[in-house]
């Protein structure tokens, strides 16, 4: 039903009166929000800051071990959109998610559902890298501490050295991880915090624009990074970069002013993009 | 020909481009004189706040530093085993309850045998401090052997004396207008010509609580009341000023009644001092029946002082510390709690030491609220534990300030260097805790 109703173009102009009804704005995605294998599943999903409508009846699956880019302009909720994932907007005030996320079919926004173990399911790497001010060993090691995954310290460090491995930063520090993790660089730091992100074994990572803080070469180690991890992780990834979702995604999710616009294989939006709104961002119209 | 003339050859500039620059260099000439005017008002006001608190440092330190010396007047005792030991059984409650008094006068009339009569004997007994025969009998306790011998003591002088020795009673006064009798400089003239009269360090002036006589009087007693008070302080209003911070910053919803709160901790900052006198002395006396005058209602009440203060720096402490690192670890799952334990309170610990520091300095040296619930009593025993009755230093300067002995208005001002000495001790402290904890992230 739903795959049904994405996949009608709308025609420019008209408007339904389930449109009316919403305030006008246009309902309906284009392309197949669908993936075969999801791991989450998004329907109509709705977020408010006070009395701003940030989100609006956005539904997307994310798929298992795929790389799901959402793009659009500023100020778009794409960012929004990804911090629902893991209820990390439960802290902010005033904050209202209205919808229906599921994690393996599980309904994460149940009243039941304790979001402390949600976030070691959903990892989440931010905009900018915010290590935590102890030493590298530790930031590694705080997630699995707090949840009790290891039984001893032989098991920590080698979880510690594991995690530091798949993130691609052992080498690195292997000889320094009693020094503090803000002492890296901020691309070495964004790999710690991915270490420290799957060092819980999440099933699902969401990125913040992960690079946006990063110089080209850093940039290049973490998007190589994110297709790695595609193998073991479902990630999600916000960026302003769209070469950056060009080169990382399977799946592209185009954003506009809260409304999700246009999904769609990465090859297909890119090269063959359906709307006016996505060809315009894409081509460097707006954005 | 056919080109515009090119920009270098062009006219002068236009006119009002000119004037523009006029205006301003007319201008500027006022502007900087309001700039230089400015920066001397706030030099002089930096070196006039200078200058006061150099007077009254100077002051204090020139009236005070006497008190850490004192004065000593060495007179041959002997121990008679007659007057002090009559039934020679050397029982130490005998001689304890001997006459030392007596054996001072005796001691005394003995190196002076020319001084006669009643008044002249009255002032030769005033040479030597009350104090003198608690020491006679310290020393008979601890060696009873000097019983039947003739020492060289040692004995504090008394006040006046002290003050004449430190030259704080002036000797060309006439006899009327001095408290030293003319027969009374002669005595201690010949004491000094005899090498029988010495200042020394005033131990006693640490070690001794406080006395009606000047030369007995020390801040022992105010000392172990302050510590006592403090620690019970900073037990009680750190981590209920830091728990109450944390619980209203990062957990209390944000509505009409924490608003409310909010605004009444800020105004409890503000609140005078002894108005939480008057409070702990009609709940924590008259209500819950806690002992009065004794360090244990002191740290109630001041801890109800500081805690605004703890309250208001934890919160700003707790406010900067930067959001990111909230989500980094609420994002690997740790519980709110556990983010602000492990991660936000460690950060937000410099600022929060600093401000409970501040708080405790200002607890230390407040007297008005103490006035109320009875810290102001004349308290001799020194302190030995929360439930005993006490004094602090603030209240003990105070209670100095009022006497109108010469001796005391050294001490007052020794004991406010004291607690100026802590003060400084204290902030300093805070500012190397700052240092020492701060990190970067």
């Amino acid at each position: 039903m739903n795959a049904l109703a994405s996949e009608i173009v709308r025609d420019t102009g008209a408007v339904s009166a389930a449109d009316l009804a919403r305030g006008g704005h246009f309902s309906g995605t284009i392309g197949d929000i669908t993936t075969p294998d999801p791991r989450m599943v998004c329907r109509e999903v709705n977020v408010w800051y006070g009395d701003k409508h940030a989100i609006k009846d956005v539904s997307l699956d994310i798929g298992n071990h795929q790389v799901v880019a959402m793009i659009g302009p500023s100020g778009c909720g794409k960012s929004t959109f990804l911090r629902c994932l893991n209820r990390m907007n439960d802290t902010i005030d005033g904050c209202r998610v209205r919808g229906s996320i599921t994690l393996d079919g599980q309904e994460i926004y149940d009243k039941g559902l304790d979001p402390v173990p949600l976030r070691a399911q959903v990892g989440m790497v931010f905009q900018k890298p915010n290590p935590f001010p102890k030493s590298i060993y530790e930031n590694v090691a705080y997630g699995a501490r707090i949840h009790g995954l290891t039984n001893s310290k032989a098991e920590l460090d080698a979880l510690v050295e594991t995690s530091l491995r798949k993130a691609g930063l052992w080498n690195e520090v292997k000889d320094r991880l009693d020094q503090p993790g803000t002492g890296l660089s901020g691309g070495q730091q964004q790999r710690l915090c991915i270490a420290r992100t799957i060092a819980v074994s999440p099933e699902v990572i969401l990125m913040d624009e992960p690079c946006s803080a990063l110089d080209p070469i850093a940039t290049a180690i973490i998007e190589e990074l994110i297709d790695e991890l595609r193998e073991q992780y479902s990630i999600a990834i916000v960026t302003h970069s769209m070469q950056q979702a060009a080169r990382v995604s399977q799946r592209t999710a185009y954003f506009h002013l809260g409304d999700l616009v246009e999904v769609g294989e990465t090859t297909q939006v890119f090269t063959n993009p359906r709307h006016k709104l996505t060809e315009d961002y894409i081509t460097g119209r707006f954005g | 020909m056919n080109n515009p003339a090119p920009a270098a050859t062009a006219p002068p500039p236009a006119p009002t481009a000119r004037r523009t620059i006029d205006i301003v260099n007319a201008s500027l000439k006022r502007r900087y004189a309001r700039e230089a005017r400015f920066r001397f008002m706030g030099a002089a006001a930096v070196f006039l706040g200078l200058l006061f608190v150099g007077i009254l440092f100077g002051d204090i330190v020139s009236k005070g530093y006497t008190a850490f010396a004192q004065t000593y007047i060495q007179v041959p005792v002997y121990f008679d085993p007659a007057m002090l030991d009559p039934d020679g059984s050397r029982d130490p409650q005998t001689l304890a309850n001997a006459d030392y008094l007596g054996l001072v006068k005796a001691s005394l009339r003995k190196q002076f045998p020319l001084v006669t009569g009643r008044p002249q004997q009255r002032e030769l007994y005033a040479l030597i401090s009350a104090g003198a025969p608690q020491q006679l009998q310290a020393m008979v306790r601890q060696y009873p052997s000097v019983l039947g011998t003739t020492r060289d003591v040692w004995l504090i002088a008394g006040a006046d004396v002290d003050m004449l020795v430190k030259g704080q009673i002036d000797r060309d006064l006439p006899e009327a207008d001095r408290r030293i009798k003319d027969s009374t400089l002669t005595l201690v003239d010949q004491l000094k010509t005899d090498g029988r009269i010495e200042r020394r360090f005033n131990t006693g002036f640490f070690t001794n609580g406080t006395s009606r006589e000047p030369e007995l009087a020390g801040i022992a007693g105010a000392l172990a009341g302050t510590f006592y008070t403090l620690a019970l302080t900073l037990l009680l209003s750190f981590p209920i000023g830091v728990g109450a911070a944390l619980y209203l910053q990062e957990f209390a919803p944000k509505n009409r009644w924490t608003d409310l709160i909010e605004v009444n901790i800020n105004n409890l900052a503000a609140v005078p001092s002894i108005v939480f006198g008057l409070l702990g002395l009609a709940v924590f006396i008259n209500v819950f029946g806690v002992p009065r005058s004794t360090p244990l209602v002191g740290a109630l009440v001041l801890a109800l002082m500081t805690l605004p203060t703890i309250i208001i720096a934890s919160r700003a402490a707790l406010q900067s510390v930067p959001p990111s690192i909230r989500e980094a670890a609420l994002g690997v799952g740790a519980s709110p709690l556990q983010t602000q334990f492990h991660h936000v309170l460690p950060l937000a610990l410099p600022g929060i030491m600093t401000g409970a520091i501040i708080g405790m300095a200002r607890a230390l040296g407040e007297s008005a609220p103490l006035l109320m619930i009875g810290m102001i009593a004349f308290i001799v025993d020194i302190p030995q534990g929360f439930t005993d009755s006490a004094t602090v230093l603030p209240v003990q300067i105070y209670l100095w300030a009022d006497s109108p002995e010469r001796g005391f208005v050294e001490r007052t001002s020794a004991a406010i260097l004291v607690l100026l000495g802590f003060m400084v001790v204290m902030n300093l402290a805070a500012v190397l805790l700052r240092r020492r904890f701060e990190r970067r992230w």
